[in-house]
């Protein structure tokens, strides 16, 4: 017997939206990290982070707002870490960025004990006028929280950027052959720093938007493996904005699809479900890359030192 | 055994490092811990016990702890280690725990040891567990009773005889004050992801059900339920009152702290034998938290009602007739389950229209 | 001004000195962690790095603790390190460690309860093969169709874990359970069971065929072609394909290897210290032996020290937990913070630092 009907597909759009958030919001700052030329592992790391100092600021000063300004500070601090080891001493970046969520897994816990079990402010529903009254799509697409339109404008931020600045070209060229650029006179180690910093912050976005809407609770441990998703997702997009956003909306979509279809008793294997997500996206990427993907920024991970 | 009296020997005439600190207290308590005392739920509980012991005994007694020991090749090292270090009595507080736990047993006779959950006993080794199910059936009562869709959703994290037992006895009280409920049931293959435990929460609920009873950890159902409104929760291993009145209009409390002061007393004493423990609401293992007003008083004073009957034993959630899901008789009228077959229930009772993930 | 001059070539001093001066750091800023905590820090530092060695209470018990627990990880960091050095970033080593447990466990108990000596070799080479298998995914994926293999490979590690749990409820769950989750325990059963070759030296299979491992991988590296070209792969790619290297054979054998290994080290986990599969058997292993990897700077005799330090400061951190009442999360930010000083002094080994400006050569 398979009953679906009591999928209401329009909530279940909104939910999607609001579960791929914080996976897009941390992948989307790693990709411009990658961009760069620089691996950078700790993403689950800076995103708890995020999630903790969020819900601490928010609850004390009643503001949810803060508390995501805040996250995005205290994952970019975490982050700048990273940046000196691997910039300036030239550490790996590989190892380094393992031992970031090493290091924000413990921080976060020691930082979060007086947090557990106490409710925060959350984001309110924007409800934009005229457009979130029409129907069916009103209540899919404009009655979300503001963050949920922040991580898509990003999208379109980091594309315009790379795509039509110069400094995005600059940062492309960074990633793509580090000599290259420090002989065209560029910054090279400067430029990374930023770029990281950026990452850790939107990765701190993406944890304070589990802790502050999609959860929304601290519980040590809360972000539960989103970090390495979201680094999946980089990849998945072959270091493309638009695509990052379709990654990060798939693997949300299939993990709520396959939620709502196990609520709604659908006669399919519940360990094929829950393994979904994973399968999905690795058909996905199989069936892109067969067609021929875009590699890796050229430079990704070598550490650059200036000799000359 | 050898081993255990050369190290004691040695550490003694040493009197180096821990063994003399450790000589002030009468009795050590430890406990393993299968998550990080934060999580809010099972771990959190136990650890609450733990307190209670401290604050019971105060000097006389120390506690240890270590959390986070995952139920693989690391748990049979940390037992060890904490009956090394001079606990006198250890509580190895998951399922998982069950053989490293009779492993370490057996070098360690002079150790005490409590395994939640499991089934394996020795004579230094205590079984005990929380007759959850009792709670179950009060909840399934207050949701079969309050649910508007008939639908209710149920979080479960993985398919073993804890779980199923609690889907059972909810369902079976559910249906008996609603002949109409039904019942979806989404395996979330975790205890403990609060983001998935949220989407799920969700995903019932834009499946109409607006009752959630979560076999998962974290209070992410919770609030879930409470931002979309008009959806009853009730709270999972502790209160969760930070929801109360609505969502959370109950609670199934394990409340470890009784028995653990209990055994450590009789280690004190002497008296600790080997025993095999399954209580409930009578000796007060499993607490119902308060019942709030959201939920209507006749039904309210019915729960309480069945709390009683059950605390005092004169009712027993699994009372035939009760059908297996395949239809063959399981239990005759009158007739009441036995805990062999409750502690290994593989099986749904009739009515409720899935199927048991393998 | 103060910068980095780079050696002409490393420094044997340093490659020496880093890490004393990295543990020395690591205990003074953690030293001041654990006294923010309320613990005394001399008691902490002592309790992580000595009492697991040297503690008359513990160290009869921990000493061999620290190669059952460096054991697994020496292993799967062995077979990553080869691709890594080829370029080929398997991530999922997790996955791979836990389909060996499985597939391994599933071949041991299709004979349960035979006692024939031939039953734990076989769960062996099912353990490889599992592992081997697991990591043929990503490698065929990427040879047929150049999709990225770190995406597949650690997508393939929640799948293994959906595996795992399914199978721990289902196909190999103990029929004499109860009906609770997890399979028969190997430990009872003499002809599966994974148990010290002498007795409490924690020598155990698994950590024999670890030091195997090293030694193995050592001759590979230095003395074998193909460990030459394998290098050569990871740094010169172009380089490699025109010497005639087949980089669809490097990628292969590579993550073949290396998901062998990891799948060997969950077969020897699972029969040995865990003794069962369970819902929770993976505990991130996988995912550790990176860190010792690149801890070890991909060189076999220092994935053996790194694997080895990586296990003091488990088993340290539980003591220091069980006797000083820390916090777990104190330990794994002393871990992140050891790991942070070990990587930042390596600096020192390939670079000296100048002050001053920069001559003019």
């Amino acid at each position: 017997m398979m009953d679906l009907s009591s999928i209401n597909p329009i909530l279940l759009v909104a939910s999607i939206m609001v579960s791929a958030t914080p996976i897009l919001l941390a992948a989307i700052g790693e990709m411009v990290v990658e961009k760069s030329g620089v691996l950078n592992l700790g993403v689950e790391g800076m995103m708890i982070t995020g999630a903790v100092v969020g819900f601490a600021v928010a609850v004390n000063s009643t503001s949810p707002a803060l508390g995501f300004v805040a996250a995005a500070l205290a994952s970019a601090l975490l982050a700048l870490s990273f940046g000196l080891l691997t910039q300036f001493l030239l550490s790996n970046q590989v190892a380094t960025g393992l031992g970031l969520t090493l290091v924000g897994l413990g921080l976060s816990s020691l930082i979060g004990k007086p947090y557990e079990g106490m409710k925060s402010p959350t984001l309110p529903k924007l409800d934009i006028p005229l457009l979130s009254d029409l129907p069916v799509v009103g209540r899919m697409l404009f009655s979300h929280d503001l963050m949920v339109y922040f991580s898509l404008a990003l999208v379109v931020a980091v594309w315009a950027f790379l795509k039509h600045t110069r400094a995005g070209l600059i940062l492309r060229a960074v990633g793509e052959s580090h000599d290259s650029a420090h002989a065209l006179g560029y910054k090279v180690v400067m430029i990374r720093l930023m770029a990281i910093l950026f990452g850790g912050a939107c990765a701190g976005l993406g944890g304070a938007y589990l802790s502050l809407v999609r959860v929304p609770q601290w519980t040590e441990g809360m972000t539960a493996g989103a970090g390495w998703i979201a680094l999946a997702i980089v990849v998945f997009a072959s270091w493309r904005p638009g695509r990052v956003a379709i990654g990060a909306y798939l693997f949300g979509g299939v993990t709520v699809l396959q939620l709502n279809l196990q609520a709604a008793g659908a006669a399919v294997p519940v360990a094929l479900l829950s393994a979904s997500p994973y399968l999905v996206t690795i058909l996905v990427l199989v069936i892109i890359s067969a067609r021929g993907a875009h590699a890796a920024p050229a430079s990704l991970g070598r550490p650059f030192h200036a000799s000359s | 055994m050898h081993r255990r009296t050369l190290l004691s020997t040695a550490a003694l005439a040493l009197t180096l490092g821990f063994g003399s600190a450790a000589a002030a207290q009468d009795v050590t308590a430890g406990f393993i811990y299968v998550g990080p005392v934060g999580d809010g739920g099972w771990t959190y509980e136990h650890n609450k016990g733990r307190l209670a012991v401290e604050e019971h005994f105060g000097d006389k007694v120390k506690t240890i702890y270590q959390e986070s020991v995952p139920e693989g090749a690391d748990a049979e090292r940390a037992i060890t280690q904490m009956a090394l270090s001079g606990a006198d009595i250890i509580f190895t507080t998951s399922f998982g725990y069950m053989d490293p736990t009779i492993a370490v047993a057996e070098k360690f006779p002079n150790v005490k040891f409590e395994h939640a959950t499991g089934y394996k006993r020795a004579d230094n080794v205590s079984v005990y567990s929380a007759r959850f199910y009792e709670g179950r059936a009060i909840q399934g009562h207050i949701a079969g009773s309050m649910t508007k869709t008939n639908k209710i959703g149920y979080i479960a994290s993985y398919p073993i005889p804890e779980v199923i037992r609690g889907i059972n006895a909810a369902y079976i009280h559910a249906k008996k004050v609603n002949p109409d409920v039904e019942f979806s049931i989404i395996w979330a293959y975790t205890w403990f992801d609060p983001a998935k435990e949220a989407d799920a929460a969700r995903a019932l609920i834009e499946n109409g059900a607006d009752v959630i009873l979560q076999h998962t950890d974290s209070t992410a159902p919770q609030a879930a339920a409470a931002e979309a409104g008009n959806v009853i929760t009730f709270g999972q291993a502790s209160d969760m009152i930070e929801y109360a009145p609505t969502p959370r209009v109950s609670s199934i409390i394990d409340n470890w702290a009784p028995y653990y002061i209990d055994r450590v007393q009789a280690v004190m004493d002497g008296s600790w034998t080997s025993e095999d423990t399954w209580d409930g609401i009578g000796p007060g293992m499993v607490g119902i938290g308060e019942i709030t007003d959201a939920v209507p008083a006749e039904v309210k004073a019915e729960a309480l009602d069945l709390k009683a009957a059950i605390a005092a034993g004169d009712y027993h959630p699994f009372t035939g007739p009760i059908n297996k899901a395949d239809g063959s008789v399981w239990l005759a009228e009158g007739e009441v389950a036995d805990d062999g077959t409750l502690l290994g229930m593989d099986f749904y009772v009739e009515g409720i229209n899935a199927e048991i993930p393998q | 001004m103060i910068r980095l001059e780079k050696r002409p070539q490393p420094s044997q001093l340093w490659t020496y000195l880093t890490p004393v001066l990295a543990v020395l750091l690591t205990m003074l800023v953690g030293g001041v962690l654990f006294a923010f905590l309320g613990a005394n820090p001399v008691e902490a530092i002592r309790t992580i790095f000595w009492d697991p060695l040297f503690n008359a209470q513990f160290a009869g018990f921990t000493r061999p603790q620290l190669l059952v627990k460096a054991g697994p990880l020496i292993l799967i960091a062995i077979g990553l390190s080869i691709g890594f050095r080829a370029g080929i970033w398997n991530i999922g080593a997790e996955g791979q460690y836990i389909m060996g447990a499985i597939c391994g466990a599933a071949a041991g108990l299709a004979f349960y309860p035979s006692e024939s000596f031939l039953i734990f070799p076989i769960m062996i080479v099912a353990g490889a093969l599992g592992g081997w298998a697991w990591a043929m995914i990503p490698a065929i994926l990427k040879t047929k169709f150049g999709t990225n293999e770190i995406l597949v490979s650690l997508m393939l590690v929640y799948v293994a874990e959906t595996i795992l749990g399914s199978v721990s409820t289902g196909l190999l769950r103990n029929p004499e359970g109860r009906g609770f989750p997890g399979s028969r325990n190997f430990k009872q059963w003499d002809a599966a069971h994974n148990s010290d070759l002498i007795a409490n030296t924690g020598m155990h299979w698994g950590v024999v065929f670890a030091f195997i491992a090293v030694i193995g991988a050592y001759v590979l590296l230095t003395r074998h072609m193909l460990g030459f070209n394998i290098r050569l792969t990871g740094e010169a790619p172009r380089a490699a394909r025109f010497s005639g290297v087949n980089p669809a054979r490097i990628i292969l054998i590579c993550l073949g290897l290396s998901g062998a290994l990891a799948g060997m080290a969950g077969l020897f986990e699972v029969t040995g210290p865990a003794g069962q599969v369970s819902i929770d058997f993976g505990s991130g292993y996988g995912f550790t032996a990176i860190i010792v990897a690149f801890l070890g700077r991909l060189n076999p005799i220092g994935i053996l020290l790194a694997g080895l330090l990586m296990a003091l400061t488990y088993i340290g951190g539980e003591l220091a937990q069980l006797m000083l009442g820390l916090p777990g999360a104190s330990i794994q930010l002393f871990q992140g913070m050891l790991l942070f000083f070990l990587l930042a002094m390596d600096v020192f080994t390939n670079f000296r630092l100048r002050i001053g400006k920069r001559e003019v050569a």
